[in-house]
C-alpha cells in the first residue's frame, strides 16, 4: 500500500502537499499594488494564515494557502493591497 | 554492619494498587506529571507527588483545574517529545473524552491508569468497570490487570509498548478501584536499572517531535483520503501491539525474572471442558470458585483477557474452540446488547470458530456488588449445564432474584 504521509499520526511537514490547500477557498484575491508597498512588512505581521511573503523590495501572499480575509488590504497603511473578485482563471 | 546487597530482581514491598502504580510511573521516569483528583485514583497522585518532594521524581507537575486539561498537558508534553503521566477514574475519565479521542487519533504514546470505578447515575462512588468499557472504542490500547504486581509490571510493558516506533499509541493501564486501588499485597520493585534496561529501546528521538531544528505541525487538519490513511495506520498499529506484547513478555522476563503474562492469562484451561472468560481482580474469585468446582468433577478453565483493547480475538479464538460451553463474567453493561460489553466480544469472536458453542454471560459485581465465591460456582455450573443442552437465559445477572 502506497503512504501519503510518512507519519503515523497527522504531523506534517508545514511546506509539504499534506497541508489541506486553503487558497481553494478564497473568493477574493489580495493583489499588492507593487510601487505604494513601502515594505513596512505589517501585512505580513498581521496574516492570520502565515501567508504573506517578503519578496525583497515588497510583500505578497502565497495564494497556495491564501483564503483572501481581506486582512491585510485592512491593514495597510499605505493602502497598497486592493481585493479583487476571483473570476476563476 | 552489613548491608544485604539488592536482589535483581528487586525489593518486596507490602503496598496497595495505587502505590503499586506510583512506583511504577516512577521506575519509568516522566518528564510530566498532570492528574487531577478522583476516588478511588487520589492515592496515586498523593504518592507520586510525596516522591516528587523526596527528590526521587524529577519532573514538572502541572496543576490542572480538570481531567481534560491533565490529559490535554500530558499529550502537549509527549509531543514535545517528553514522556508524561495521568490518571484518572470514572467521571473524571468521561470530561477527558474530547481529548482521550485526540490522544489517540494524534497517535500520542502518553500512558494513563485508570482506577475503574462505575458511573453515575444513578449516583455511586464504587467499583465498576463502567468507565473504560464507554471508551474502548477510542482508539487506546487498554490493558486490565489483576493483582498489584500487575498494575507495576503493565505500566512498565505499556511505556515500553506505547513508544515503540511502531505502535506510538497512548495506553490505559486499568485496575478494580477499590478492590485493587486500596488493596495492600506484597509486590515485587524490580531495580531501577532494570527498568532503565528494559525501556532503552524507546524514548526520545524514536517519533516525531515538536521542535524547533526541524519544524514540523502538529495536529495538522486532515480530509478525505488522507483521513483515511490515518485511521488505517491507527488499526494496522493496534494490529501490531498484539504481536509486539507476545515478544514484549520474553524481554519483560529477561529483565525481571519473572513473565508480564501477554494478552490473556490462562487457568486450568488446557484440559477444560467449559471456559471461563473473565477480566480484572474477580477472577481472583473465578480462580477458586472453578477449582471448587474441579473437586465437584466439573472441568472448568479461565481465559482472563489482559489485553482487552486491541482485542486478542484471534488467540482466544483458539481458547475457545472445542469447548462445550463458553460462560463470559461482566462487571459492566452493555446497553444496546443487553448484556455485558467483554460479552459481546466473545460472541463475535464465536464467529471465528467452525462449530457452534453455546455461550451465556454473567453480569454482576455492578457497583462494588460483591461477586462472593457461591456466586461464581453458580456461574460455572450453569456454563457446564448449558454445555449439556440445558436451556437457560442468554444473560443471567448475579445476585439478582
Amino acid at each position: 500500500m502506497r503512504f501519503r504521509s510518512p507519519f503515523e499520526g497527522a504531523w506534517a511537514d508545514p511546506d509539504s502537499m499534506l497541508v489541506v490547500r486553503t487558497g481553494d477557498w478564497r473568493l477574493e484575491r489580495p493583489v499588492v499594488r507593487e510601487a505604494r508597498c513601502s515594505h513596512c512588512g505589517v501585512c505580513w505581521l498581521w496574516c492570520p494564515n502565515n501567508c504573506i511573503r517578503d519578496l525583497g523590495t515588497h510583500f505578497s501572499a502565497d495564494l497556495t494557502y491564501c483564503k483572501g480575509c481581506g486582512v491585510c488590504a485592512r491593514v495597510c497603511p499605505a493602502a497598497a493591497i486592493v481585493m479583487r473578485e476571483e473570476d476563476g482563471a | 554492619m552489613r548491608t544485604r546487597a539488592p536482589r535483581t530482581d528487586g525489593n518486596l514491598r507490602v503496598m496497595d494498587g495505587n502505590k503499586a502504580a506510583a512506583w511504577g510511573v516512577l521506575l519509568c521516569r516522566p518528564d510530566l506529571l498532570a492528574s487531577y483528583p478522583i476516588s478511588p485514583q487520589t492515592p496515586l497522585l498523593e504518592q507520586l507527588y510525596k516522591f516528587r518532594a523526596e527528590g526521587r521524581l524529577d519532573a514538572e507537575t502541572v496543576e490542572v483545574e480538570g481531567e481534560n486539561s491533565a490529559l490535554s498537558a500530558a499529550v502537549g508534553a509527549v509531543a514535545a517529545g517528553g514522556r508524561a503521566f495521568t490518571a484518572t477514574s470514572s467521571m473524571g475519565l468521561m470530561f477527558m473524552y474530547d481529548a482521550y479521542l485526540y490522544a489517540s487519533g494524534q497517535r500520542v504514546p502518553v500512558v494513563m491508569t485508570v482506577a475503574t470505578r462505575e458511573q453515575c447515575a444513578p449516583h455511586t462512588v464504587s467499583s465498576g468497570q463502567q468507565d473504560i468499557m464507554l471508551v474502548k472504542e477510542g482508539g487506546w490500547i487498554q490493558l486490565i490487570t489483576e493483582s498489584c504486581q500487575e498494575i507495576l509490571d503493565s505500566i512498565l510493558v505499556a511505556y515500553r509498548l506505547a513508544e515503540d516506533p511502531t505502535i506510538q499509541l497512548p495506553i490505559n493501564v486499568c485496575y478494580d478501584g477499590y478492590y485493587l486501588s486500596h488493596l495492600s499485597e506484597p509486590v515485587r520493585v524490580p531495580t531501577q536499572e532494570a527498568v532503565d534496561r528494559f525501556l532503552a529501546a524507546v524514548g526520545v528521538g524514536k517519533r516525531p517531535v515538536l521542535s524547533t531544528d526541524a519544524p514540523l505541525s502538529f495536529g495538522a487538519f486532515v480530509l478525505g483520503e488522507l483521513y483515511a490513511e490515518y485511521r488505517y495506520k491507527h488499526c494496522q498499529a493496534m494490529q501490531r501491539a498484539l504481536d509486539l506484547v507476545a515478544a514484549l513478555d520474553g524481554e519483560f522476563e529477561a529483565a525481571f525474572g519473572r513473565p508480564w503474562g501477554g494478552s490473556i492469562e490462562t487457568y486450568r484451561a488446557e484440559d477444560a471442558e467449559v471456559l471461563l472468560v473473565g477480566t480484572g481482580s474477580a477472577c481472583g474469585t473465578l480462580k477458586v470458585a472453578i477449582d471448587r468446582m474441579r473437586a465437584e468433577g466439573l472441568a472448568a478453565g479461565l481465559a482472563r483477557i489482559r489485553m482487552f483493547r486491541p482485542f486478542p480475538r484471534r488467540r482466544l479464538a483458539e481458547l475457545m474452540r472445542g469447548r462445550r460451553a463458553v460462560g463470559v463474567l461482566d462487571r459492566s453493561v452493555c446497553f444496546g446488547w443487553n448484556a455485558g460489553h467483554l460479552y459481546v466480544d466473545v460472541r463475535a469472536t464465536a464467529a471465528d470458530l467452525d462449530a457452534r458453542i453455546p455461550l451465556v454471560n454473567f453480569v454482576g459485581g455492578l457497583a462494588g456488588a460483591d461477586l462472593r465465591r457461591e456466586l461464581l460456582e453458580d456461574a460455572v455450573r450453569t456454563t457446564v449445564a448449558r454445555g449439556r443442552g440445558e436451556p437457560g437465559p442468554e444473560v443471567v445477572w448475579l445476585g439478582l432474584g
